[in-house]
């Protein structure tokens, strides 16, 4: 499988697949808009802390999904009273994420047949 | 377009960017505080889970970037590394196509300023001048010119102009001016403006000579009225006739020839002040220079033609004497209809056919030095293939590199050629003529540079393409860069063979030229021009009247064989190969009905003293001299040359006491015979019928005086000429006189052979380089790559002969093969020039010899260096070197 030789899969996705980080934000977003530091506690914690990502990784994912428009940003306060930049989720990055759901499906399903059913998610010694 | 203000925009985001991390630290460092730990240590902690803040934020900044634009700037920045290391290698690339662009920029900027630029005037697209019948006569007689501005429903306006020269007095020292006499309408019709005063309008026109005005051009005003703005109103003298300055055309403005720009204008119903001729209302004498007008929008050409034509018709019908060709066709303005056109068109086609052959050898020369460059650069290339980058990347650099050297050769070669075609434009080659040549680059000049800039780094840039992707990094690089095949044909051998052959032929079209210039310099012109001088003067420009003329002319004559040194005077109306002669239909004695269509032959005329063809040097053959008993009050006599006496008179015996008729019915003894000579300012012309009138029989006020000294001109023509002068001025102080040798006068005749020659000169050394590098470039490549094993050939003894076999014995086959097809294409070629150039032929034996001995020589110079590096290979130094 060709992968994109993209800036950001060398630190953020040492332990990732490139778009996965992208997924993962438009998923929290779909769910609630977030600021920066609040998205990468949620997805921490809804990992179980399985995933380590580099916190300073999201923003250059981030910066990605505000170019491509599925995400709109605004300066305002929290609910701690601190000044945040808040993240939510576009009409377009609403869709995006529903294909990138159903193809990263699709791919996890035919990972997990070519490899066994004991051993689920060595994937990435295939990717880069 | 998008990315315009997102540029702008960048400077908020970035903005938005550290803030919102600064923010995010902040928050992560408050929270560990509120978990127990020390400031400083929830600080380090928060960085440290950020990670390498400023690597990230660059990437963050990177995705509003335009990545290929900053790669291709990067490309550049590394190409521009990579040429600094090869100074030698990117000077002559740059000098190469410095010259080969620049020849085709000046080539293209001269076709450009003559045939597809419009005359600049407003609308300049759109002006058409006349040619009458098959023959194109562009000159019309003033009465057909009414009828046609009148009746025709083709054009807006139709103006007519015509060349005059005349003497004029502003109170100081005569001189000699040129202008356009032109119709009322001319300024409206082109559309002109005045800068100061007004210009001539048609309400000037009532009648022969009702209108004595001067528009002064711009330029006369500049240098002569020194920008004189109170000079409107003034009155001066033409041919001692006073004339009102009324006003100053344009600044850009320098009539409606090219070549030519006037003094000033005057009104057409006036030129019989100026040339002394009453024919405004003569409908056989065609003296005016051209119509021209806008044609009409919608309009074709060829409908425009039906309209004039049908007109002619009338005009034929109606004056069946005098109008005997009633089709009409448009032509371009600026060249004189088809007149100079099509030789000087076919001329600089040619020219960028062969600049164009220069640029391709460039190329080629070039393509194998980038493809030489790009084997050595073998292990760079495969080193970083090894390491993961593209080949298009690779490929796209060494793009790069083409392209930036083609740029940078193609800027040099642009500055250079437009200092020379500034030169050029305000080039005065004739004395006597003021000349505008504007070839003066505008932007189609400079995108043509561009393009070829462009194109040639492409056409070099691609040479190397399929070497770098047939390239295995493994084995290069396990192997080194000298494991290549040898003994098979490679695209580097057949540009070389291509560029030695395009070489080849521009060195011997070159040569041709040269010599048939230098032959034609030898030629019998039917005439001597060494140790003669000219003395043109117009009485009419200092007021002699009609009678007082001849009586004058012998007086001046009388005075200028006074002058110690000469040792024959003779006058002529307009000396052979001078531009302007005088020609006219003669027809047999048998013939009655005098048109035009039963004429004999056009005949060149000549007026002439009795003493002309002594001063001239043209040998009479048979019959007598004229002299001045030949008057008014005797018969008509002429004497003729051999190829009239042939083709009017039927042979050239019986030529003597034959008679034949002009086409008012004279008749006219013939009286003399002599030599053949050239005539027309074209040294190639075919034999042309000649006859010699006494000028007492038909008086002409504009002459040249042919003085023919009995020593040595060329030494000091600046006396004879001060000696001319002053006898002169002893006669009539208010005459202006132009002086010239013979000599210098025929370098107009020699200007198209002159011009055509040092062209093909500068091609042929430019080719002659391009070959000298190429086979450089060559052979020190072949032994640079091959230094090692001419080393363990002479380690085993081989002789200095086989070294230098090996080394260069492939260099040499291809020259020979290049050469030999260069030198046949070379002749072949030059059939064409024979047309431009007089006397110009391949079949010279020296002509071979000199090229063959031109490319042996290129070939011995530039195998020099390399040869003499094989020679001194040093065996031991190299095998100790790997």
């Amino acid at each position: 499988m060709p992968v994109e030789n993209k800036p950001m899969t060398k630190t953020a996705s040492r332990d990732l697949f490139p778009g996965a980080l992208e997924m993962m934000i438009l998923e929290s977003l779909r769910r609630q808009p977030a600021h920066g530091y609040a998205l990468v506690q949620h997805i921490q914690q809804r990992s179980n802390n399985l995933l380590q990502v580099e916190e300073g990784s999201l923003y250059p994912a981030l910066q990605r999904l505000l170019k491509a428009k599925l995400v709109k940003a605004e300066w305002g306060v929290s609910a701690t009273n601190r000044r945040v930049r808040t993240y939510q989720i576009t009409a377009s990055g609403l869709r995006r994420l529903e294909q990138q759901i159903s193809s990263f499906e699709r791919m996890f399903e035919g990972i997990a047949l070519v490899l066994n059913p004991v051993n689920p998610l060595p994937a990435r010694r295939n990717l880069q | 377009m998008n990315w315009i203000p997102s540029i702008f925009r960048r400077d908020k985001l970035y903005g938005d960017l550290s803030e919102e991390i600064r923010l995010h630290i902040e928050e992560r460092a408050e929270q560990l505080i509120g978990e127990g730990l020390s400031r400083e240590e929830a600080e380090r902690q928060a960085r440290l889970a950020f990670g390498n803040r400023t690597l990230l934020e660059e990437r963050s900044r990177e995705v509003w970037q335009w990545p290929t634009l900053e790669s291709i700037w990067a490309d550049l920045r590394f190409a521009l590394r990579q040429l600094r290391r090869s100074p030698g290698f990117v000077f002559v690339a740059i000098v190469t196509l410095a010259l080969a662009i620049g020849a085709n920029a000046v080539v293209f900027a001269v076709l450009n300023g003559l045939f597809l630029r419009p005359l600049n005037v407003p609308q300049g697209q759109s002006l058409y001048s006349l040619q009458r019948g098959n023959e194109k006569y562009i000159v019309q007689s003033y009465p057909d010119y009414l009828d046609l501005r009148d009746r025709n429903r083709s054009f807006n306006g139709l103006a007519a102009y015509t060349i005059v020269q005349a003497g004029m007095d502003t109170g100081k020292d005569p001189s000699h001016v040129w202008l356009y006499g032109v119709s009322g309408n001319y300024f409206d019709v082109l559309g002109i403006h005045p800068y100061l005063g007004r210009l001539i309008q048609p309400a000037d026109e009532r009648g022969p000579g009702s209108a004595p005005y001067i528009v002064l051009t711009w330029a006369y005003w500049h240098s002569h009225f020194q920008d004189d703005r109170n000079v409107v109103g003034r009155t001066v003298r033409l041919n001692k006739h006073p004339f009102t300055i009324i006003g100053v055309s344009q600044p850009q403005f320098h009539g409606t020839l090219l070549f030519f720009s006037p003094d000033f204008f005057v009104p057409i119903v006036n030129q019989e002040q100026l040339t002394g001729w009453a024919d405004l209302n003569a409908r056989g004498s065609r003296w005016v220079f051209e119509l021209l007008g806008h044609l009409k929008p919608g309009l074709t050409p060829a409908q425009a033609s039906a309209d004039l034509s049908s007109i002619g018709s009338y005009m034929k019908a109606a004056y069946p004497k005098e109008d005997d060709q009633s089709s009409f066709t448009l032509v371009r303005p600026g060249l004189h209809g088809d007149f100079f056109a099509p030789a000087i068109r076919a001329f600089l086609v040619g020219l960028m056919l062969l600049a164009g052959l220069i640029l391709v050898a460039a190329c080629a020369n070039l393509g194998s030095l980038f493809a030489a460059r790009a084997a050595d650069r073998g292990r760079e290339v495969a080193l970083r293939l090894a390491l993961g980058s593209s080949r298009t990347r690779i490929l796209r650099q060494l793009f790069t590199e083409a392209v930036l050297i083609s740029l940078l050769g193609g800027a040099a070669g642009l500055v250079g050629s437009v200092a020379l075609l500034h030169r050029l434009s305000v080039w005065q080659p004739f004395p006597q003529f003021p000349m505008n040549i504007p070839v003066n680059p505008d932007a189609n000049v400079y995108w043509v540079a561009l393009l070829l800039s462009l194109a040639s780094g492409f056409l070099f840039g691609i040479v190397p393409v399929h070497q770098v992707l047939q390239s295995n990094p493994y084995e290069i690089v396990k192997a080194g860069s000298a494991g290549r095949l040898r003994g098979r044909i490679t695209v580097r051998d057949i540009l070389l063979v291509v560029q030695i052959a395009i070489c080849a032929v521009l060195v011997t079209s070159s040569m041709v030229a040269v010599r048939g210039l230098a032959r034609s310099m030898h030629t019998n012109f039917g005439f001597e021009p060494q140790n003669a001088m000219l003395v043109n003067t117009d009485l009419g420009m200092a007021g002699y009247s009609e009678d007082k003329v001849p009586a004058m002319q012998r007086r001046m004559i009388d005075a200028m064989k006074s002058i110690p040194g000469v040792s024959s005077v003779g006058l002529v109306d307009s000396p052979p190969m001078h531009m302007g002669w005088g020609l006219s239909d003669v027809f047999t004695d048998k013939t009655t009905e005098l048109k035009p269509s039963n004429a004999a032959a056009e005949a060149i005329l000549f007026k002439i003293s009795p003493d002309y063809f002594r001063a001239a040097g043209t040998a009479l053959l048979a019959g007598r001299n004229l002299s001045w008993r030949d008057g008014m009050d005797v018969p008509r006599i002429a004497v003729v040359n051999r190829e009239f006496a042939n083709r009017i008179l039927g042979s050239v015996n019986n030529a003597i006491g034959g008679h034949y008729k002009m086409p008012d019915g004279t008749r006219i003894e013939v009286v003399g015979l002599v030599e053949d000579g050239k005539y027309t300012a074209n040294l190639a012309e075919k034999p042309q019928p000649a006859m010699f009138m006494p000028i007492l029989q038909m008086p002409a006020s504009d002459t040249w005086l042919v003085l023919r000294a009995n020593r040595e001109l060329g030494r000091d023509p600046q006396q004879l000429a001060a000696a001319v002068r002053g006898k002169l001025r002893d006669l009539d102080s208010g005459l202006p006189a132009f002086l010239q040798t013979w000599s210098e006068e025929m370098n107009g005749a020699l200007f198209p052979s002159r011009m055509a020659t040092m062209s093909l000169g500068v091609l042929g050394v430019l080719g002659a380089m391009l070959s000298i590098t190429g086979i450089f470039g060559m052979a020190a490549y072949s032994v640079s790559k091959r230094l090692r094993e001419l080393g363990i050939r002479m380690a085993l003894g081989a002789q200095r002969r086989e070294v230098l076999q090996a080394a260069l014995g492939r260099a040499f086959k291809l020259l020979a093969l290049g050469s030999a097809a260069g030198l046949l294409l070379g002749l072949l070629a030059t059939r064409l020039l024979a047309f431009i150039v007089y006397q110009a032929t391949p079949r010279d034996p020296l002509v071979l010899a000199g090229a063959v001995l031109a490319m042996v020589l290129l070939g011995l110079v530039a195998t020099w260096i390399p040869a003499q590096r094989a020679l001194s290979v040093d065996p031991l130094i190299l095998l100790r070197e790997e």
